[in-house]
């Protein structure tokens, strides 16, 4: 039972990890699915995290927290689309200015604010999302086997996580399923096609940016009012890069994306857990090496040894309509 | 990348970065004002930190050298139309290839340490942008993600190593034993101090030279030399670079080794230069600022060197800055980074299309 109880909690430390790992990975695949490549996720999920601590904190309320975030990181967003789409700059340089913009001004206005050496206060009660428990989750917890299952991997968490999922659902639902979703991944695709029926290019990628910005508004929310209670400098610490790499694992597609963030977590989760722990026969496990493995995952998959990833055709190509 | 807008070529290599800049520090002005502070004040201070003392002035060189590598690694790149965002890892791998040389050799006297060690730190990183360069060419994978993977990568490895191998024994912080006097590069005050002249005292190092000498190398590569000329040819139009005969592939993988020598360099500059022990984040920020300053310095060794110095100054000052006016902290740099790299970069078409438009009025009204 010793073993059971040690996995349900690595799984629902897990899924606590994997979080904002889903947002910013479904952010990543509305943008790159319209042909816009975003490395600014990471940039985008900081600024956001600041902007919901910093809100939050100052109205004691999670949900304007939550929309300070979002209105934040779709700023940064819309720098990136115009960027990209409006002035058909090169994308990977407009991401890595959007992350250094985001590092920066968070821990400079943090610092100037706060006088915490970049920290906002520490949040709590309303300011917070706090977990949800689910009816009758303390006495189903007691029965042996799916107790914990329903108590911890079930309830538990905060309202954000269950975000998430509805993320997904709706993602993999409106990009699969809608003329919205088809002409948006027309436009990532070919987007000349697209312009020829009479549908602007313009339009379709700004929308997606948005979405991205939204998305990854949500996940650094999560991260500062969720996961933690307030802001710390550099919170998000590769993770929008980690969602990169799930993005590219899940080839582009929302439900295999939110599998491998979730696999991503699970890893995160593991490799906190064995962190001193000595294994009877191995030794200690190098944590690093399982903190490696999603980076090397994707470099092995996007190699091509392990089937093949194959990028939105006109992702990071600017449209230029011909005259 | 962007469409092409005409202007004349001095006005593109020495207004628009300058303007960039202009703006970027307008807008960051902008900042410290939201915050309560006044930017001129600030920007006097600044300077004053950076330019006011021998001292100040020994820090902001010092600072600029890792710029200089880091920046001339982007250019590098830049010319065979690649973008190396992996010089953070390539910085580290070079710290770690340094390490395991000096640590194994530095009971030798210097003249075998020393060389040994700039090479080792310049294999090392060559081989972490060769890989990824290699994976494009064979394998198809861009070069963009797999540095950034490759970044992190190189991070937890050293992390690794410095934990369970090659860490001083008993020593909490993950850090190696110091290396030998003899795997020291000496400071430019003792060097100076040994012809009876007497500087300051600073972190300024003998890798600055190195660095100084470094840019004149890449400036003949790449452009007074075969391969040079290749490497241009490819970044400028591949299907010539294949008519003529150039193969981008083998072009793409030795240009990103060249590159991934020159980030590692900073290490030099570092753990030779300065720590005289392997550390974790040595290379803190300094690969990403390279690429602002490669921008700005339109990818020629003089620019980057200007623009190095630039940041320098920024880097010293900006320091100085944080304790004056604790309010501001060195933070402010990354973000004047993150604006060059955006006004100077991705939105340069925001500087250049109006520039165009009123060179051509100008000409219209002479002609």
């Amino acid at each position: 039972m010793e073993i059971y109880a040690t996995l349900i909690a690595i799984t629902e430390s897990g899924l606590r990890l994997s979080v904002p790992l889903i947002f910013a990975c479904l952010a990543g695949l509305w943008s790159e699915r319209s042909g816009v490549v975003d490395i600014g996720l990471e940039g985008k999920m900081l600024a956001a995290a600041f902007a919901a601590a910093a809100a939050a904190s100052a109205t004691n309320s999670a949900v304007i927290g939550l929309a300070a975030g979002i209105i934040a990181s779709v700023g940064f967003a819309l720098i990136h689309g115009f960027a990209a789409i409006s002035q058909r700059g090169n994308q990977i340089v407009s991401g890595v200015a959007i992350n250094m913009l985001a590092a920066g001004l968070t821990a400079l206005v943090g610092n100037a604010w706060y006088a915490q050496g970049g920290r906002t206060p520490p949040l709590e009660g309303d300011a917070r999302f706090q977990p949800l428990t689910w009816p009758g989750a303390e006495i189903i917890d007691q029965i042996p086997v799916i107790g914990p299952l329903y108590a911890h991997i079930l309830s538990g968490h905060s309202a954000l996580a269950y975000c998430a999922l509805i993320a997904t659902i709706l993602s993999g639902f409106v990009l699969a399923r809608t003329r919205f979703g088809l002409r948006l991944r027309a436009v990532g695709e070919n987007p000349a096609a697209v312009d020829t029926a009479g549908v602007s290019v313009t339009k379709l990628r700004y929308a997606a940016v948005i979405i991205a910005g939204v998305l990854c508004g949500f996940g650094g929310a999560y991260l500062s009012l969720g996961q933690a209670a307030g802001f710390l400098t550099n919170m998000t610490a590769g993770k929008g890069f980690i969602a990169l790499a799930a993005l590219i694992f899940a080839k582009w597609r929302a439900w295999p994306a939110f599998w491998t963030c979730l696999l991503f977590g699970l890893l995160d989760a593991v490799a906190i857990r064995l962190q001193g722990v000595v294994v009877p026969g191995i030794g200690q496990i190098p944590v690093q090496a399982i903190q490696a493995l999603p980076y090397l995952m994707t470099v092995v998959l996007l190699a091509g040894f392990i089937g093949k990833a194959i990028p939105p055709k006109a992702s990071g190509l600017p449209y230029v309509k011909e005259r | 990348m962007s469409a092409p807008i005409e202007l004349p070529k001095w006005a593109d290599v020495s207004l628009v970065p300058v303007l960039a800049v202009i703006v970027a520090f307008l807008v960051a002005g902008l900042v410290v004002l939201g915050i309560g502070e006044s930017p001129v004040r600030a920007s006097i201070l600044l300077v004053q930190g950076a330019l006011g003392s021998g001292e100040g002035i020994g820090y902001t060189l010092y600072y600029a050298t890792n710029f200089i590598f880091t920046g001339l690694a982007v250019a590098v790149a830049f010319h065979a139309g690649l973008f190396n965002i992996g010089g953070e890892g390539q910085a580290t791998m070079g710290g770690l290839g340094a390490a395991l040389i000096c640590l194994k050799l530095d009971f030798l006297p210097w003249w075998i340490v020393l060389p040994l060690a700039i090479m080792g730190a310049m294999a090392f990183g060559a081989v972490w942008a060769f890989i990824p360069g290699w994976l494009q060419v064979k394998r198809g994978s861009h070069v963009v993600i797999t540095t950034i993977m490759f970044n992190f990568l190189a991070a937890t490895l050293v992390v690794y190593l410095l934990v369970n191998v090659i860490g001083k024994p008993g020593s909490m912080s993950p850090e190696t034993r110091v290396f030998e006097a003899s795997a020291h590069l000496p400071y430019l005050h003792e060097a100076l101090a040994a012809f009876g002249i007497t500087i300051p005292q600073s972190p300024l190092n003998l890798s600055f030279v190195i660095a100084l000498v470094a840019s004149f190398l890449v400036w003949l590569l790449i452009w007074h030399t075969k391969l040079g000329y290749a490497i241009r040819t490819v970044g400028h139009s591949p299907s010539a670079a294949t008519y003529a005969g150039i193969s981008i592939g083998k072009i793409t993988m030795i240009t990103m080794a060249i590159s991934g020598a020159l980030a590692g360099l900073l290490a030099v500059n570092e753990i030779l230069g300065v720590q005289g022990r392997l550390l974790l984040e040595f290379s803190s920020g300094y690969g990403f600022i390279g690429i602002a300053v490669a921008l700005m310095g339109r990818a020629h060794p003089l620019g980057i060197i200007l623009a190095a110095i630039l940041f320098g100054m920024l880097y010293q000052g900006g320091t100085e800055l944080s304790f004056e006016m604790p309010r501001v902290t060195r933070d402010m740099i990354v973000a004047i980074s993150g604006l060059v790299i955006l006004f100077a970069g991705a939105l340069d078409g925001l500087i250049r299309r109006p520039m165009a438009g009123a060179f051509a009025r100008l000409l219209k009204s002479e002609g």
